[in-house]
């Protein structure tokens, strides 16, 4: 065990690595975070949709749904890594890409999440709403979303915390994230162990207090 | 849009072969770290569950920790951290001997196999105490207690979620591409190298993962069906 490789080349591995600061455009938190607010937000609409009485909106929405649970990221990745620049014939940035992917692929997870904590809101709440004069849309946001979003709360959180280790695939194409960054320094120093275990205790010590926090939350809001 | 589709790529000389090389390599792959999760999983859920303090620590973090990082991770980590270790005639052997296979079924099984404990324990977490209580009160013994009464509840509890669970080891195996094991994700992307044909290389391997998927969990859920246990509520349909 060489722990001075990880002492010199600390800041490199977190200020660049981690956050994202310094010459390369990067950072698994910069990833992570857009990553995290966009999937949801689009997981909310798949999740609806999911629900729709319409049929042209619900099948339309359980295709994707479907289709992305079956399919690995890595897979999501190269598809727009490869193609979508072939397409349009203009290069997108490591970083477009690696969101984009994130962003399309965990909608499909939180879509399924948001569906089942919609369900398991109580018909009689609807009712009791409507009965109140309130239009759907006002239903929906101000009786059922908030009820919904307390019973989903712990499949949320590790859904996030699926994601935010989903980002270190993001250096498959070259985004200098937090593992990137470790292997940028590896190929220097040659202390793989030392250097993977290294962010192995730091992406544990970022997940792991994610679902720390979520517990509190749990207990607060129960 | 400016591209000239050649499906037939996939089909005429070593691409074919290449998609279900990488495809046979991917079921290896997933087969044996599945196995290797499924042990793991068994083990870390008993020894969380026994009186001896050290041992419950000890299966606690390798629960919580390895399913806490990317196996991403943990394939460089078994890959290049961990045989450096090894002595010399180990490395050469294992180097001789598709070192990188064994690497990615190891951290694949390794990882899958904390996530999977945590499946078996909240199955088995989902039986009433008074179960197990009226099985004694009926002069059953511990050992038939567990083996006619909680385990033939528990492994049905735990069939739903354990699908999911080996669905997602095998989209995960895609992974062990990065360090060059040559399964299906992989030799997708040598045909797009060689051919420069990306949308039929990609189309192809997307649905061969689809067609895996899919049909793994409808098989699965004709068994969940099959031995659903009448009275309880059943999972969603999905759709």
């Amino acid at each position: 065990m060489d722990v001075s490789v990880v002492a010199s080349n600390f800041q490199f591995l977190i200020v660049q690595g981690l956050i994202g600061i310094g010459p390369f455009i990067g950072g698994t938190l910069r990833l992570a975070v857009p990553a995290i607010v966009l999937g949801f937000g689009l997981g909310i609409f798949v999740g609806l949709a999911r629900l729709a009485d319409a049929r042209w909106i619900r099948h339309p929405a359980t295709v994707y749904v479907e289709f992305f649970r079956g399919v690995p990221l890595v897979m999501v990745i190269f598809w727009i890594w490869f193609i979508i620049p072939q397409l349009l014939r203009l290069p997108i940035p490591e970083y477009g890409v690696a969101l984009t992917a994130f962003v399309i692929f965990e909608a499909a997870y939180f879509g399924e999440i948001v569906r089942a904590g919609v369900q398991s809101v109580p018909r009689g709440q609807v009712e009791a709403a409507t009965a109140l004069g309130m239009t759907a849309t006002r239903t929906m946001v101000s009786v059922v979303l908030p009820q919904a979003l307390r019973n989903m709360a712990p499949a949320l959180v590790t859904q996030m915390i699926v994601l935010f280790k989903d980002t270190s695939l993001a250096s498959i194409i070259g985004y200098v994230d937090l593992t990137k960054a470790a292997q940028i320094v590896n190929n220097r120093e040659i202390k793989p162990f030392e250097l993977y275990l290294f962010i192995a205790v730091v992406y544990w010590l970022c997940t792991y207090s994610m679902s720390v926090m979520a517990r509190r939350l749990e207990r607060r809001t129960a | 849009m400016n591209y000239t589709f050649d499906w037939s790529v996939l089909w005429s000389g070593e691409p074919g072969q290449w998609l279900l090389q990488g495809l046979s390599t991917t079921l290896q792959l997933s087969a044996l770290a599945w196995v290797l999760a499924v042990v793991l999983g068994v083990l870390a859920g008993a020894l969380r569950t026994v009186p001896f303090l050290p041992l419950r620590w000890g299966a606690t973090f390798y629960v919580e920790f390895f399913r806490n990082v990317p196996l991403l991770v943990w394939m460089f980590f078994w890959y290049f951290g961990v045989p450096p270790l090894l002595p010399r005639p180990a490395q050469d052997w294992l180097f001789d001997h598709g070192a990188e296979f064994w690497a990615g079924t190891i951290a694949l099984g390794v990882y899958h196999g904390a996530r999977m404990s945590e499946v078996i324990r909240s199955g088995i977490g989902a039986i009433p105490r008074t179960q197990f209580e009226a099985s004694l009160a009926m002069g059953l013994t511990t050992f038939q207690a567990y083996r006619l009464v909680i385990l033939p509840v528990a492994l049905r509890l735990i069939v739903p979620p354990g699908t999911n669970e080996s669905l997602n080891l095998l989209k995960n195996s895609s992974v062990a591409l990065t360090i060059s094991v040559a399964e299906l994700t992989f030799q997708t992307r040598q045909i797009e190298t060689y051919t420069a044909k990306a949308i039929e290389a990609f189309t192809a391997g997307t649905l061969i993962y689809l067609a895996l998927c899919l049909s793994i969990a409808t098989i699965m859920a004709r068994v969940e069906r099959r031995y659903a246990i009448p009275g309880l509520i059943s999972r969603a349909p999905a759709g």
